[in-house]
């Protein structure tokens, strides 16, 4: 159900682009909705972080998935349990840079009416090479909001198509996003467990940026469009400066507003892990439960009657009854 | 705010990559490289539809390269004259390749392997 309304919610969402592009829209479709998506992306991106920010953690919850430090003979295991700021960085940079969790999942089977673990590295695989790819497809588009396109632009072009592969020359991260996008997609039809917790939220971003992926796709290698019209488009969005040329051809258009509502919609979205991955408490807290006392933030002051002031209490008291006091 | 600093420190370099175009372009006025104007049905050398050459100019040089590697089809015939299937000797034998070529690719930020090969009149080639 959820995957059906999100599959019709983005053909949907390219058939708008279609129809206002025929209807001549070119100012609502090429200039309007991109900023207001830019706008709403940056907004609302902030507004939930600081929202997070808010939230005390009132546990200290660090997931500990090794040796904590303890006596100096037991080996600690410091990334997976770091005990200093320096081990949570390389713990932080690990898990986003190289989804180092991910590395670890578990397939639990039934074999022989007893529960066995296997490794499975495949999730890891595909998600890492579509945030990859991703992220490098997101940089290559930098060449259309630059003018001169820097050198460092012009190299990951060179690199991402290094195969040299027809013309235009392919671009491997184009594919690699495409088919592990696809592959994510297959993940949640096919792994029953996967699919019966999946949810047209889960759904509708993943139809959305394949969708991107497919127009993209479709423009640089099937249905050209002029390509300098399009970067004087782009030019005038980074400039301030719009305008919109006249004969870029409509799938440009399709390929624009599928981004903008990516934008819009990424901050109210699952998309969000983009920043929550930093503020992890599970992921980001030094686990050193032992050493310091983690307070609650929202703990109220409470006085707490020590020992001392006991013992000052009740000093000749307890003389009197020959308990010993530490303080004569 | 728990941990304001940090966060406020992260969104800061977050809002400073996304909005990277803006600041980086600020105040420019781009030039393009070339006006190109034609009508829809133009046409180079009897056949090539001129108003798709900006977009298309990349499968018809792929395409020729299939006829002459493959099929000897050297020569397009147009008004009796005979014009050579290639880019140094047919397309940069009219046309200049800085004006022709390297201004859009160097905009449009795409580098052709084209010249890995050939190479323009007066250039320093393989050979």
């Amino acid at each position: 159900m959820g995957m059906l309304f999100s599959l019709v919610a983005v053909i949907a969402l390219a058939a708008i682009a279609f129809i206002g592009v025929k209807l001549g829209l070119l100012g609502l479709f090429g200039i309007i909705l991109p900023y207001l998506a830019i706008i709403v992306f940056l907004a609302g991106f902030i507004m939930k972080v600081v929202k997070w920010g808010k939230s005390p953690v009132p546990f200290h919850i660090p997931t500990t998935c090794g040796q904590q430090k303890s006596l100096p003979w037991i080996k600690q295991n410091k990334l997976d349990n770091p005990s200093s700021t320096l081990g949570v960085i390389g713990r932080m940079a690990l898990e986003i840079l190289l989804f180092r969790s991910l590395f670890r999942n578990l397939k639990t089977d039934m074999k022989d009416g007893k529960v066995i673990y296997g490794s499975n590295k495949w999730l890891w695989l595909g998600s890492l090479a579509f945030h990859l790819s991703f992220f490098v497809v997101l940089v290559r588009h930098l060449r259309f909001f630059t003018e001169p396109v820097p050198g460092w632009v012009n190299m990951i072009d060179a690199v991402d198509g290094f195969m040299q592969m027809g013309v235009p020359h392919l671009l491997m991260t184009g594919v690699v996003l495409l088919a592990a996008g696809g592959y994510l997609f297959l993940r949640r039809v096919f792994n029953q467990q996967v699919r019966y917790i999946s949810l047209a939220a889960d759904y509708f971003p993943l139809f959305l940026i394949i969708g991107v992926a497919l127009s993209g796709i479709l423009m640089r290698y099937f249905i050209k469009v002029d390509i300098v019209k399009v970067k004087e488009l782009t030019m005038g969005l980074a400039t301030l400066n719009v305008s919109v040329p006249e004969g870029i051809g409509v799938i440009f258009f399709i390929h624009l507003f599928l981004i903008s509502v990516l934008f819009a919609y990424f901050p109210f979205s699952k998309l969000m892990h983009l920043g929550g991955i930093f503020l992890s408490p599970t992921r980001n807290l030094v686990n050193n439960s032992r050493e310091v006392r983690h307070v609650n933030p929202w703990n109220p002051e409470v006085h707490v009657h020590t020992y001392e002031e006991y013992e000052d209490e009740f000093r000749e008291l307890m003389k009197e009854e020959g308990i010993p006091v530490e303080k004569e | 705010m728990y941990n304001g600093g940090k966060i406020i420190t992260g969104l800061i370099i977050f809002v400073a990559l996304a909005t990277f175009p803006f600041y980086a372009n600020f105040g420019k006025t781009v030039e393009l490289p070339s006006e190109l104007e034609a009508e829809p049905d133009e046409m180079h050398l009897g056949n090539i539809p001129l108003v798709n050459m900006r977009s298309e100019h990349m499968k018809l040089l792929d395409q020729w390269r299939d006829e002459v590697v493959r099929g000897g089809k050297r020569f397009i015939e147009y008004d009796g004259d005979e014009y050579e299937k290639s880019l140094q000797n047919g397309c940069l034998g009219c046309h200049e390749k800085q004006e022709f070529c390297t201004k859009c690719h160097t905009y449009a930020g795409v580098k052709p392997y084209c010249w890995s090969c050939h190479f323009a009149e007066g250039e320093e080639g393989l050979l």
